[in-house]
């Protein structure tokens, strides 16, 4: 996709010395993302990240003579997919190649789509409410991966490289945002949020590590109040979403310095070094390649029927957007960035049945935000709710539910079982009264200091009640017998 | 000019499966004449003798247990260097692509093998299929059976030298712009180029992949219609392939052509015609009249600008097509100090000036500025070429017009001039662009004793019609 779309050429006008301008950073984001398809867009070659090199790969997508692509048409639908969930018009689209030559693309030219997407004119809603259109999210094949040998893995230095062509042909989607972002936080939130829709609807895992997501930015800035757009840099080699806030954030400095000593900012492509914490410049637009666009000649026209889209709409599970109003409205004091947490963990369907049977739901989400970091496990939404009744009758301590809520997690069962197990059965009330008189008895001359208002020695009372129960007690229901008792 | 016994393919096919003839002494007679006639034709790039005894060995032990080893069996086949061929080199006339062993075989070669038929070889062609004479090949030009001064034809020159030299009663061609007709009709042999989709180009390696067509070349046209049903119908691993099955064009062969309605297509008949051709093309219309068919003229007006679209959208596609010969990954190599300058040393020294000339005229069309004004423009010319001939389909079941302006012409005459080498496809150019069916037919010779071909053109999957005129004209003769 050429980034043509993205942005007009052309300086910011109006800049005089540059003191005291206020600058805006406008921000579009390409973003790839492969599909989570057993097989190649092209071919009956597995899709797999990794393996040995040259292993997942047939004459198509090695692009020997005389191979010819056939669509898969799982691929096809996990776009539709993304397009749907992304709220894209869907249409005819026509496959078109892309030509270049590079040694990791067997064909010397991509089968992406051009002037006829799958999926167009659709939108995106921030976790704030802000809506980010989406201007395309088109099907194309990715490329193999040329590794440099020697000079330390520079390809100008390099002795000679090696290509692994296992990657040729996976499919990809290519989500165009339109430049509506006006932050590096908003960039984030826009790939977050974007990453959560892909893995809800199945169409990708959205790992970046893996490459299995990947963004280009396109950066540009303009003075605070401008409506045009300033000439931007599309920035490349962003691999996780902390790389992307700071290359934005890098570069939208890089232009502001620019433009305040009285240069322009050149249209480039720029490379973001992450250990430097800079960007440099790949090539200029001038450098730019021709890719002579023109329709697959081997494929036949894409047309999903009316009825199949559908069919994909209706199967399609609850989005990250529906979830989170969901959860929120089920917990309604919850802060706004802890419901998008249980939602990001995928923990959101646990949260509300345990809410709907009979958890209370500030402590649910108190669970799911803090002590569900690594995922519920084996834990079941009834013993969730059993669990937060058991802290509601105070039969267990906040210290204790959470480690109960560990055992479930880790091999499921019902909360009373493991709080036995775990020797929290619930003292009752008098028990625990007459081991504070003991207790008190037991030591009178801390006791007649405490007496005399020595409140340090609340923790040494409490200290030997969890002793002597071995952490059973409820720690507040100790000091409140303590303060009772006090003459 | 042969020692082989004329036996048609379908002859061949009845007597090995009956065990009349085994499949090894057809092989065999086909090798020797290969042998003593083909260091002068130079039909074959690569002759594989031992793979293809072997083959008819195996034909002759299923029929001696009683098996049936298909439609084809025992029946030399040789195919155009560009058709994939497990084990066995496949150059498309290339140096770029010698010693390139494909490990997988193209579905028409599966087809034929599976039928029972013995690959014999590989045989020469114009450059990645670039041509109209042949001479435009990596390893030197095939010379025409029919008088070694002349050329066969092209691009399939080989295959339709290698048929009518008797080298093999079945050659399989590649037609892109005419490369089966114009050397069948030169070469004095049946070629056909079926409609674009009914035979799969899987393993075809490509030149324009919205024109490449495979299709036979044979002596009889019976044998032309036993190939193409078994080389035909649909492939899930080619996405232009035709999903339904089609009639068998041999079961009706014999139909006549009575009450049919037949255009002589004007367009393609008149200026630049020679006077003996088109003396031919009066005798096979007379023919068909007294066969019982209706003939008129027809006009399709923008025939005339096919070999303009013709010229812009098949460089514009092999432009990207060819662009995978880049040293990489297989084929020729020539080092440099950088990626891109290995691709540039090797494809510098790896293709032909044609091929050269065409990736430049195909990357030119595409490139941005230029796209609209050639790219876009023969686009539509495309589709003014089909309106036109949907509108002569409700007139006429047939067209026929020459499939060559001239007879033969000497070798080296035009290869000096691009031009006029590109004339010689004015008359069969159209048809791919449109997809139809169309197919050349020998019809005696012109004044200088070389082969006449009378074009046949149909409508989209016409070939049961096509080939009941075939039939006719050649019963005629």
């Amino acid at each position: 996709m050429s980034a043509d779309a993205l942005g007009v050429p052309g300086g910011v006008p109006g800049l005089g010395a540059g003191g005291g301008t206020e600058w805006e950073t406008v921000v579009g984001l390409e973003v790839h993302a492969e599909l989570a398809t057993e097989t190649k867009l092209f071919s009956a070659s597995r899709n797999r990240f990794g393996g040995e090199p040259n292993t997942h790969i047939d004459p198509v997508s090695l692009g020997l003579p005389g191979s010819l692509p056939v669509l898969n048409q799982k691929a096809v639908e996990l776009a539709i997919r993304v397009g749907l969930a992304l709220n894209c018009r869907i249409q005819r689209s026509v496959f078109a190649r892309k030509n270049y030559f590079y040694p990791d693309m067997p064909k010397d030219f991509q089968i992406s789509q051009y002037d006829q997407p799958i999926n167009v004119e659709g939108w995106l809603e921030l976790p704030t409410g802000k809506r980010v259109g989406i201007e395309r999210a088109h099907l194309e094949e990715d490329t193999g991966k040329t590794v440099h040998v020697g000079g330390a893995g520079r390809i100008h230095e390099a002795g000679y490289s090696l290509v692994d062509y296992n990657r040729a042909g996976v499919p990809l989607v290519e989500i165009v945002g339109r430049p509506e972002l006006r932050s590096a936080e908003e960039a984030r939130q826009y790939v977050a949020e974007l990453r959560a829709i892909l893995v809800a609807v199945g169409a990708s895992d959205g790992k970046m590590e893996e490459g299995s997501l990947r963004v280009d930015c396109n950066v540009s800035v303009r003075p605070m109040g401008s409506d045009r757009l300033g000439t931007r840099c599309e920035i490349k080699n962003v691999n996780s979403l902390r790389s992307l806030g700071r290359a934005i954030e890098y570069e939208a400095r890089r232009q502001i310095d620019q433009l305040t000593t009285g240069r322009p900012v050149e249209q480039q492509t720029r490379h973001w070094d992450e250990h430097a914490g800079r960007t440099h410049a790949l090539r200029s637009k001038e450098e730019d390649y021709d890719y002579r666009y023109f329709p697959e000649p081997d494929l036949l026209p894409l047309d999903p029927s009316p009825a199949w889209v559908e069919e994909i709409r209706q199967g399609l599970p609850p989005l990250p957007r529906d979830r989170r109003l969901r959860l929120a409205k089920a917990v309604p004091s919850a802060d706004a960035g802890h419901i998008a947490l249980a939602v990001e963990r995928s923990l959101d369907d646990l949260a509300l049945a345990a809410i709907g049977g009979g958890g209370a739901p500030e402590r649910v989400m108190t669970h799911v935000v803090h002590n569900l970091a690594d995922g519920a496990g084996m834990l079941a939404a009834e013993a969730l709710a059993g669990l937060v009744q058991m802290e509601e009758a105070q039969k267990l301590t906040a210290t204790q539910a959470k480690k109960v809520l560990a055992v479930l997690a880790g091999k499921g069962g019902s909360p009373e079982q493991a709080a036995q197990q775990l020797g929290f059965e619930a003292m009752d009330a008098g028990e625990l009264e007459a081991l504070v008189d003991s207790l008190t008895a037991e030591h009178a001359e801390e006791w007649s200091r405490f007496c005399e208002g020595d409140a340090k020695l609340t923790g040494f009372f409490v200290g030997q009640v969890m002793k002597a129960t071995r952490g059973r007690a409820d720690g507040k229901a100790v000091t409140e017998l303590l303060n009772a008792r006090r003459r | 000019m042969t020692a082989v016994e004329p036996m048609t393919a379908v002859e061949i096919a009845v007597a090995v499966k009956s065990g009349r003839r085994s499949a090894r002494s057809v092989v065999d007679e086909h090798l020797s004449a290969i042998q003593a006639g083909d260091p002068e034709v130079h039909a074959f790039n690569l002759v594989a003798a031992a793979q293809a005894r072997a083959r008819a060995d195996e034909i002759d032990a299923a029929v001696a247990s009683g098996r049936d080893p298909g439609p084809m069996a025992g029946v030399p086949v040789a195919l155009k260097d560009n058709l994939c061929t497990r084990g066995m080199a496949t150059t498309c006339s290339s140096r770029i692509l010698e010693g390139w062993v494909p490990p997988y075989d193209a579905a028409v070669v599966e087809r034929l093998r599976d039928a029972g038929a013995v690959v014999v070889g590989k045989t020469n062609m114009d450059e990645f299929a670039m041509g109209s004479s042949t001479e435009n090949s990596a390893f030197g030009p095939t010379r025409n059976p029919c008088d070694h001064s002349r050329v066969p034809g092209g691009s399939s020159g080989g295959s339709a030298a290698a048929v009518a030299a008797g080298f093999a009663p079945v050659g399989l061609g590649s037609d892109t712009g005419g490369s089966i007709r114009q050397p069948a009709a030169l070469c004095g042999v049946v070629g056909v180029k079926p409609t674009y989709g009914l035979v799969s180009r899987y393993g075809l390696v490509a030149f324009a992949s919205s024109l490449d067509q495979i299709g036979p070349f044979t002596t009889t046209v019976a044998d032309s219609a036993a190939v193409l049903d078994v080389i035909s119908g649909p492939d899930g691993r080619d996405s232009t392939s035709i999903g339904a099955p089609q009639p068998r064009v041999a079961d009706t062969l014999d139909d006549g052509v009575e009450g049919l309605r037949i255009g002589v297509l004007a367009e393609l008949s008149g200026d630049g015609v020679a006077p003996d051709v088109a003396a031919r093309l009066r005798a096979a219309v007379g023919a068909l009249e007294s066969a019982g068919a209706r003939v008129a003229e027809a006009s399709v007006p923008a025939a005339v600008y096919g070999l303009s679209a013709y010229y812009l959208i098949a460089p514009a596609e092999a432009s990207s097509n060819l662009a995978r010969y880049d040293g990489v990954r297989y084929g020729l190599r020539v080092d440099a100090s950088s990626t891109p300058g290995m691709n540039t040393a090797t494809r510098s020294s790896g293709f032909g000036d044609e091929v050269k000339r065409r990736i430049m005229l195909g990357t030119y069309a595409l490139s941005a500025g230029y796209y609209d004004a050639y790219y876009g423009k023969a686009q539509k010319v495309r589709t003014l070429i089909v309106n036109d001939f949907a509108s002569v389909w409700e007139q006429f079941d047939l067209l026929v017009s020459p499939t060559s302006p001239t007879t033969a012409f000497p070798l080296g005459e035009r290869t000096a001039d691009p031009l006029a080498m590109y004339m010689s496809d004015v008359c069969t150019v159209p048809v791919n662009l449109t997809g139809q069916a169309a197919m050349s037919v020998p019809y005696g010779v012109g004044h200088d004793g070389l082969p006449v071909g009378v074009q046949i053109l149909a409508p989209a999957l016409g070939e049961p019609v096509m080939f009941r005129a075939a039939a006719v004209l050649e019963a005629s003769l």
